[in-house]
């Protein structure tokens, strides 16, 4: 049975096929399906594309029927977040996809490397067409009234201001990872937490004592607590559709395809060729994150193409699953308790006989 | 920028705030206890980016009174137990006497804290549906169960005065069990990713035994005759100076995941169970054989206790709602593997 040679890997530390920690080929039959069970499936989301219209959100709600919160995941308030076109602030127990928003700039005179397209170009289209015949009273005209002048200084294209600056807009729909080292899962005491056919990480709501460990385990902060149920929730990567051979309803719903659901494998060869393309694009801030299988949650069933670093989306840049360190924690706890029984022992023995 | 821990990608700033990136705002500070060591500078200043200040890893939604009691009472009635169990084959009936009704006490106390800090506490059987070596909290709910039955059973009939025998049956099953209790909060705590939690994995286990003695062993010593409470006032002495030692591994590191023990709310609970700890320790060793000095420093040492469990449980709180304790931690250690691969790569 998994079981046993699991419970050997958490109490001695001799992990021989990963079950707490490395690499995984095969989660879903680790976690002690037959080997005909479908292939591991996940999310791939390209925040290159991601347009920040949040129908993943609205879809997620509507089809999980998930209550409404505020942007602190305070629930049934309406809150604005005051911060960005951001209202919905993070994932949790209502929220299963979060889009992030971030403004950033970056002074242009800068050493670095542009993304190829030198601004002096539109000022030259710029001045021909305004030379050229008959447009030209109308582009008068229109300066007349817009401001033309300005207009033209903004490209919507490449955030391009033309002055000292330049402007780019972050979105990303952040979900749940579905590690292939789920700590959530790992430190579940009722079993509410399971690995699903299809490997994805599922609470079980009629099992959830609401004991709240998993909200302290994840590294990503992205299960919690509804505070007036008492129990856990999170994205069950619509569990429910994926047994009707369906798509999650946030893949189903995203209009530019910036998520996309499918086979892991595929999904992981889809991403390593649009990264390949971006950096050939001259796009050199774009990385994966929750690709790589040899990183500290042993992978993501859903991962990401980013344009920055991962806490600029509020992702934390090197998660470690925390069962990992756990053989240690149980060598420590039996060390102490045998220091406990030593110390009793040599208080009893080290006291002469009270008087009776 | 500061090459190595955090460089945001080609010179992006988040537009409306100036920097992306933020300053740890803080350059030294005092070593915990100002015993003479001076200042030890810490991490400098170090920027790091995050997403509107916003934390990252959720804050655990445990409560606080609940779990922090929780800790103490498993704790004072795990190293009771071993006491009495002790004292019980030694013959030392009052302190036997003492010891197993702390033990049942503390444990039914405990049991009702932590069935309480549930989000669904008509579900607590759930908890025995499976047992997951991976889950602490699995694998104490094994302990506390046998460990509550056993010391309440005992308790109970040390009170009506039946069945002798099985009293010292269940006396012993509780001792068995209670050096577990004590210390597998610890691991509750550390495997999670509340990140000055779980840097200090290994010697969480040692605070909260050497703070289990100390509680235990000075509830003892307070409520036994003179004549037979020298054991426990051993195990307290030991067990205090055990917390203490342990606490400075974890309040004195160089880590950077130490600073909420010394900060806020949090560092005024680790000053106070310092206080405490000391005070009582100081006192059990000059005073502890007479009646008052017995009673004082027993008082004194469950103070401690207590507040300890308070400090590391509020430390952990505090260290989930800075995304700085999540992402400069883990950008250093990004840069030492680099680092690392840099010159095996040589």
């Amino acid at each position: 049975m998994t079981s046993i040679s699991s419970v050997s890997a958490a109490f001695t530390g001799r992990d021989r096929g990963n079950r707490l920690y490395g690499p995984v080929p095969d989660v879903t039959e680790q976690s002690g399906y037959a080997e005909e069970h479908p292939k591991r499936v996940g999310f791939f989301t390209d925040t290159s594309v991601c347009i920040g219209c949040k129908a993943c959100e609205v879809a997620c709600k509507e089809w999980n029927t998930l209550p409404m919160d505020d942007s602190h995941g305070v629930k049934d308030a309406l809150g604005l977040s005051g911060m960005s076109y951001d209202n919905t602030g993070q994932l949790g127990a209502n929220s299963w996809r979060h889009v992030a928003f971030i403004e950033q700039s970056r002074a242009v005179d800068l050493p670095m490397p542009t993304f190829g397209r030198p601004g002096d170009d539109r000022h030259d289209h710029g001045t021909s067409v305004a030379g050229s015949g008959d447009l030209n009273s109308t582009a008068t005209a229109q300066a007349s009234v817009l401001n033309a002048e300005a207009l033209t200084e903004f490209d919507p294209q490449t955030g391009q201001t033309g002055a000292d600056k330049q402007v780019r807009w972050l979105m990303s729909s952040d979900v749940c990872k579905h590690c292939t080292h789920a700590g959530c899962l790992d430190v579940c005491p009722t079993g509410a937490l399971f690995r699903t056919e299809f490997g994805t990480v599922v609470v079980q709501g009629d099992i959830c004592n609401g004991c709240g460990y998993c909200v302290a385990a994840c590294p990503y902060g992205v299960i919690d607590q509804r505070k007036d149920d008492g129990r856990v929730f999170k994205c069950t990567m619509c569990y429910d559709r994926l047994t009707d051979g369906l798509m999650p309803a946030c893949a189903t719903a995203c209009p530019t395809q910036s998520i996309q659901f499918g086979d892991l494998d595929e999904l992981q060869e889809r991403a390593d060729a649009r990264l390949a393309t971006l950096k050939a694009q001259g796009v050199e801030t774009a990385r994966l994150y929750g690709r790589d299988e040899d990183d500290g949650v042993g992978g993501d069933g859903a991962f990401f193409l980013l344009l920055d670093e991962p806490e600029v989306y509020g992702l934390p840049p090197d998660p470690i699953v925390t069962t990992r360190d756990l053989p240690a924690m149980w060598r420590a706890a039996g060390k102490a308790a045998l220091m406990m029984v030593g110390v009793a022992a040599t208080a009893i023995l080290g006291s002469r006989r009270g008087a009776r | 920028m500061t090459g190595g821990i955090t460089s945001p990608g080609a010179g992006w700033r988040q537009a409306d705030r100036g920097p992306a990136t933020q300053r740890t705002g803080r350059k030294r500070r005092r070593r915990g206890g100002g015993r003479g060591r001076g200042e030890v500078p810490m991490v400098d200043d170090v920027e790091f980016t995050s997403y509107y200040g916003r934390q990252i890893v959720k804050t655990p939604v445990w409560k606080s009174p609940d779990v922090p009691l929780y800790l103490f009472l498993g704790g004072a009635a795990g190293s009771s137990a071993i006491l009495g169990a002790l004292a019980d084959v030694t013959g030392r009936q009052a302190l036997t006497r003492t010891a197993r009704l702390t033990a049942g006490g503390g444990s039914i106390l405990s049991v009702v804290f932590l069935i309480h800090d549930l989000g669904r506490p008509e579900r607590f059987l759930h908890m025995l549906r499976v047992l997951k070596v991976t889950s602490p909290l699995s694998v104490g709910t094994y302990i506390l169960a046998p460990f509550s039955a056993a010391a309440g059973a005992t308790a109970a009939v040390e009170l009506l005065g039946w069945f002798p025998r099985l009293k010292r049956f269940g006396g012993a099953v509780a001792g068995v069990f209670g050096g577990p209790l004590a210390t597998y909060t610890g691991v509750l705590l550390a495997n999670t990713a509340v990140p000055s939690w779980h840097e200090f994995h290994t010697k969480l286990p040692f605070v909260f035994g050497g703070s289990a003695m100390a509680a235990g062993g000075g509830i003892c010593m307070a409520l036994t005759p003179l004549g037979e409470s020298e054991p426990a006032r051993k195990m307290a002495i030991l067990g205090a100076g055990i917390e203490l030692a342990a606490l400075r591994g974890i309040e004195g590191s160089d880590s950077f995941l130490a600073e909420p023990y010394h900060e806020g709310r949090p560092g005024q609970f680790m000053r106070a169970a310092r206080a405490c700890t000391a005070g009582g320790l100081g006192l059990a060793v000059l005073g502890g054989r007479r009646r008052w000095g017995a009673v004082a420093s027993g008082a004194l040492l469950a103070a401690g206790s207590l507040l300890t469990r308070f400090g590391v449980f509020e430390a952990g709180i505090a260290s989930t709602k800075d995304p700085k304790y999540v992402v400069v931690p883990q950008r250093e250690r990004m840069a030492a593997r680099e680092a690392e691969a840099r010159s095996v790569a040589r």
